[in-house]
């Protein structure tokens, strides 16, 4: 029998009490979104909080806005709202096709958009996502807000910079025209973790490639980016021996470890593979066609 | 730590640690024992029920999380003594064997077909994908929710056709 171990236990009813809250119990809290990532934690004792601050009752934190040239996803917003979402469907396709495969159709029914990048797992699906469309986390502290590129969120496996006072609120993504993306992800059986997952954002002016985000989980790529292969695409024309060499140069510049997911040099072939695949379907989409 | 929710229409209020699952206030402390405690690891969905309007793995969902919300579970499934379609689905197509993940899959059918009154064989594995079967049973719950669906069109189907006539 898995139970946590003895907790306190507060509810936030606005931004404002969380972080009061936050300040009041420091590093010894852990904020309660889903808490489908947390609560297993709190089972094996991986994590051990004094006190949990839930913050599902701050239903304003439960969104997804299109605010100018932005996505904007309020940080409670569950797995299942981002994926029935049209208008984050119609603007980053990577968004539907990483939902689709992240856990399964109940747990995306609680799990949360905010929770999932705060725990910062290095096999988390959202994570490469969102460095691919290099998205920018809004960050409330107890000095006002500020923002941080996607990039920059995560310190390490299981860390952010999200400091013990301080709450993700909202993550931004740029629209821009032009633009294509995709996600695909290989795993053991359904609704598991991926062995090795890629995500692309692509913006073309005609063929030319001129800027490429692409995202990489599970294999130990620096802040779930592919930079070496981002820089290689920027400036050359879309073809298929292009996509091949930018998945390649991915692979290269991941580390994976061996696992019960399978060996590194599989996991390293699958980022090639994968990265070139998800680079294809991010160029047809930018063109226009369906995938 | 005082919760108040209420589990199939009846108001229950109970003193309980937070750190309590959600599962084990309606199994240990409510006697609401049709809703069963599988893997413990979120995977199974032996142990899943609705909070408010969605399903949810109760065993990963503290019972203080659902403080002032709704729960149903099996026992709420029937509307008295007439059993729910899809509990009549499962009977109808021996969509359970050893019946531990039962409950959860049914939860789970109810869900689907409110929200799609005709899935395809294939949606209907994709509901169901994060519940596991350990007596590999699957292609006669598909079948079970899919009868389930049919029953229910036939009906509205009849009710409109009464309605005209």
């Amino acid at each position: 029998m898995q139970v946590p171990a003895q907790v306190e236990y507060e509810r936030a009813g606005s931004v404002e009490h969380a972080l009061t809250l936050l300040a009041r119990y420091g590093p010894a809290a852990r904020v309660l979104a889903g808490g489908h990532s947390l609560i297993p934690m709190m089972k094996l004792r991986l994590a051990q909080p004094e006190v949990l601050i839930d913050i599902n009752g701050i239903t304003d934190l439960c969104y997804i806005n299109l605010t100018g040239t932005q996505l904007r996803i309020g940080t409670l917003t569950r797995h299942a709202q981002l994926l029935e979402s049209s208008v984050a469907g119609e603007h980053f396709a990577i968004l539907h096709d990483a939902e689709r495969v992240i856990a399964d159709p109940i747990v995306r029914n609680w799990g949360t958009v905010g929770g999932s990048l705060c725990q910062a797992d290095p096999s988390e699906d959202l994570s490469a996502a969102f460095a691919a469309m290099k998205g920018t986390m809004i960050i409330h502290g107890p000095d006002g807000s500020r923002e941080v590129s996607a990039r920059e969120f995560h310190a390490g496996p299981y860390e952010t910079v999200v400091g013990s006072s301080e709450l993700l609120t909202e993550i931004r993504l740029p629209i821009r025209p032009g633009g294509g993306s995709g996600y695909r992800k290989v795993s053991r059986r359904a609704g598991d973790w991926p062995v090795v997952a890629a995500g692309a954002a692509l913006l073309l002016d005609g063929d030319v490639i001129t800027d490429a985000g692409i995202g990489l989980t599970a294999v130990g790529a620096t802040h779930f980016a592919a930079a070496e292969a981002e820089g290689f695409l920027r400036g050359r024309t879309a073809t298929p021996q292009t996509l091949a060499r930018a998945g390649q140069i991915a692979a290269e510049n991941c580390r994976p470890v061996s696992d019960q997911r399978g060996p590194a040099d599989y996991k390293r072939h699958l980022a090639c593979e994968l990265t070139t695949r998800v680079l294809g379907v991010a160029v047809a989409r930018a063109r226009g066609l369906t995938t | 730590m005082k919760v108040t929710l209420t589990v199939n229409g009846t108001e229950y209020a109970r003193d309980v640690e937070p750190r309590l699952l959600l599962i084990h206030l309606l199994r240990d402390e409510l006697g609401l024992t049709g809703s069963h405690w599988g893997c413990d690891t979120s995977n199974c969905g032996a142990c899943v029920v609705w909070l408010d309007d969605t399903p949810v793995k109760s065993c990963t969902v503290l019972a203080v999380m659902a403080d002032g919300r709704r729960v149903l579970t099996v026992e709420g499934l029937a509307n008295g003594a007439s059993l729910d379609p899809v509990q009549q689905g499962f009977a109808q197509c021996h969509g359970l064997q050893c019946g531990f993940c039962t409950p959860g899959m049914m939860l789970t059918a109810r869900w689907l077909l409110n929200n799609n009154p005709h899935p395809s064989p294939y949606q209907v594995r994709e509901a169901i994908s994060g519940q596991v079967c350990r007596c590999t049973g699957y292609e006669n719950i598909v079948k079970a929710v899919l009868w389930a669906a049919e029953y229910e069109a036939a009906e509205h189907g009849a009710a409109e056709h009464g309605a005209g006539g």
